[in-house]
């Protein structure tokens, strides 16, 4: 490019440009420079960096005395790293199966030609816009069993009527889930109903004129063109679902006791409050492998579907 | 589905009518914990006791506003939201406009000024969009304190602003492959710079994404929590730790009232930001979390 210019313009020109063209040539890495180094400094830097706390004993202060895996054994056999693991297996289970089959069912059901088809898909997504400590403070409001579903149940004359899972420690975890799926299954619902608008017309025509009933189109023709789609969702929730720390501590606290607990509120207890930086750094690590875990096949695959078109 | 909709059988009525109730139904499930907030937070403290959660209010006070905006008790202070709130944008926004800035000079750099590599750097950029940042807090805490920013707004501003870049440089650098490179060859050849091209050709043509770029970074730092909550101190504190002090501080009788009202305030501004510009923040949505 240089070389043409240089032909085509006069020896002014060039001239000029050999001395900037170098600052120019390089100027897109110097713009890039800051971002990289960020890149490498706070997140792989602060990854290792959390990796080597992982490995040492550090309580109130980080020290860097190794101890080998020793941290990642006492998890192994701490009850509570237990309780919560189960709980995000619970909950990260229950939260995307039901975004998902809500989200398909409202996004099939929206895209009947209805008329007030924009209103209602605001009114779905709007809690994505909310922060899960509101979520939180407000889903605690309505399930706390004093004045909130079960008092009005109760009050419409269904006196045995019971909602008490806010407080119930075998129940806790599923008032995370309610809360969660209000707060997603509308942005399930927006990429679903994208997915439907993309998908070729004629397939269902097609599919109609061979007979086949309403029903049965959407399960065995429509639902597999979507399969990009559900494979997107799954990957965003299930991120969500591992993340989740803010909802945790606005509705259930992790209690009653530690029973709603999820990995990244013990994390966060025992890395700032609990005064066990070391046990918290090895807790990060794990939740760190479970977010890989879920994001390299996705990646590989995605990679894959590109290559072959 | 065409013949369902223009034969107007008895069942294909039926039909219309069910989809509809299901449709109504679904609405009324997300609106509903909203409407509640709404009515309680301008209940007077004994109407609640007394009623259920959907009985309108038989006098409506804004009084549990006020009082959340400037009297309750967040913790030890009992200053109200208010405070907060501020904090909350004097964080928000220079971390929104430098993430943004940043975003769209790296996405353009990436784009159209391809060289050796910078696929490369893109990849390693953007998984800072997956990690959990647990996984950063404790080093950030320490160099937060290194930098002499514990505690402080800077240091929530530095925190959103490194973890912020992956994505506005995500939605820049897809934006942008789009835009035709032949213009940006053509001014090249002209002798243009970078950042004159930047400035008189990829710049006009950003408003979608800068929209994109700057609703959500807005929406995902004022919602923020857990950096909040780790690196703030009681003068520094964003709107959303506020909040979970007010409704967690347990002195004297329970004012869900004014919890209500606390927690509307939280929620208004990426509310109307939703309401005002939706069509954007779901393509930043998708974008964001599709990862193009």
């Amino acid at each position: 490019m240089t070389h043409s210019t240089s032909v085509a313009r006069p020896a002014r020109a060039a001239a000029r440009r050999s001395s900037a063209g170098h600052l120019q040539a390089w100027l897109p890495r110097l713009v890039l420079a800051p971002s990289v180094a960020v890149s490498l400094f706070f997140v792989y830097g602060f990854m290792l960096w959390t990796f080597i706390l992982s490995l040492t004993n550090s309580r109130m202060l980080p020290s860097y005395d190794l101890v080998g895996f020793a941290q990642y054994a006492r998890l192994m056999t701490n009850d509570r790293w237990w309780v919560a693991s189960t709980n995000l297996v619970v909950f990260g289970a229950l939260f995307v199966g039901i975004c998902l089959v809500v989200g398909a069912l409202l996004a099939i059901l929206l895209d009947q030609r209805i008329r007030q088809e924009g209103a209602l898909r605001t009114l779905y997504l709007y809690p994505m816009a909310l922060s899960f400590i509101v979520t939180g403070v407000v889903w605690k409001w309505l399930l706390n069993p004093g004045l909130g579903i079960q008092a009005m149940v109760r009050s419409w004359g269904f006196e045995g009527f019971t909602f008490d899972w806010l407080v119930n420690p075998d129940m806790a975890v599923y008032t995370l889930v309610i809360a969660a799926v209000w707060q997603a299954s509308g942005f399930v619902m927006a990429l679903f109903l994208a997915g439907l608008r993309g998908i070729d017309d004629s397939i269902i025509k097609a599919a109609q004129l061979d007979g086949a009933s309403l029903p049965r189109i959407y399960w065995r023709v429509v639902l597999p063109c979507l399969r990009p789609v559900v494979f997107s969702a799954v990957m965003i929730l299930s991120h969500i679902a591992i993340k989740s720390f803010d909802l945790v501590v606005a509705l259930t606290g992790g209690g009653p006791g530690y029973a709603s607990d999820l990995p990244a509120t013990f994390m966060y207890a025992h890395a700032f409050t609990r005064a066990q930086i070391g046990l918290g750094s090895a807790s990060a690590m794990l939740m760190l492998g479970g977010v890989l875990a879920i994001l390299i096949p996705y990646l590989y695959s995605e990679l894959r579907s590109r290559q072959h078109g | 589905m065409d013949n369902v909709i223009r034969r107007r059988t008895p069942a294909a009525r039926c039909w219309r009518l069910a989809l509809h109730a299901v449709l109504i139904l679904a609405a009324l499930f997300y609106l509903l914990p909203l409407a509640v907030m709404l009515i309680t937070s301008v209940k007077p403290l004994d109407e609640i006791t007394a009623g259920t959660l959907l009985a309108l209010p038989q006098s409506p006070t804004l009084a549990p506003w006020a009082k959340a905006w400037g009297e309750a008790c967040t913790g030890m202070r009992c200053e109200g939201v208010g405070g907060y709130f501020f904090n909350s944008i004097a964080i928000v926004v220079p971390a929104v406009l430098i993430s943004t800035v940043v975003g769209a000079l790296n996405g353009y750099a990436l784009t159209k000024w391809r060289f050796k590599g910078s696929e490369l750097v893109f990849a390693l950029m953007l998984f800072g969009c997956f990690i959990p940042f647990q996984v950063v807090l404790l080093p950030m805490a320490q160099t937060l304190g290194w930098l002499g920013l514990s505690s402080s707004r800077a240091g929530l501003i530095l925190v959103h602003v490194v973890f912020g870049i992956a994505f506005t440089t995500l939605f820049f650098r897809n934006f942008y492959v789009a835009v035709p490179t032949e213009l940006v060859s053509a001014a090249k050849l002209d002798g243009a710079g970078f950042f004159r091209i930047f400035w008189r050709i990829l710049l006009p043509v950003s408003a979608p994404i800068i929209v994109v770029s700057v609703i959500w970074q807005f929406t995902q730092i004022w919602n923020d929590f857990l950096f909040g909550v780790a690196f703030s101190a009681h003068d520094t504190q964003p709107v959303t730790v506020a909040l979970n002090n007010l409704v967690n501080t347990s002195t004297g009788v329970r004012e869900y009232n004014v919890d209500m009202a606390a927690a509307m305030i939280a929620a208004l501004p990426t509310l109307v930001v939703y309401v005002l510009a939706g069509k954007y923040f779901v393509r930043g949505l998708t974008a964001g979390s599709v990862k193009g």
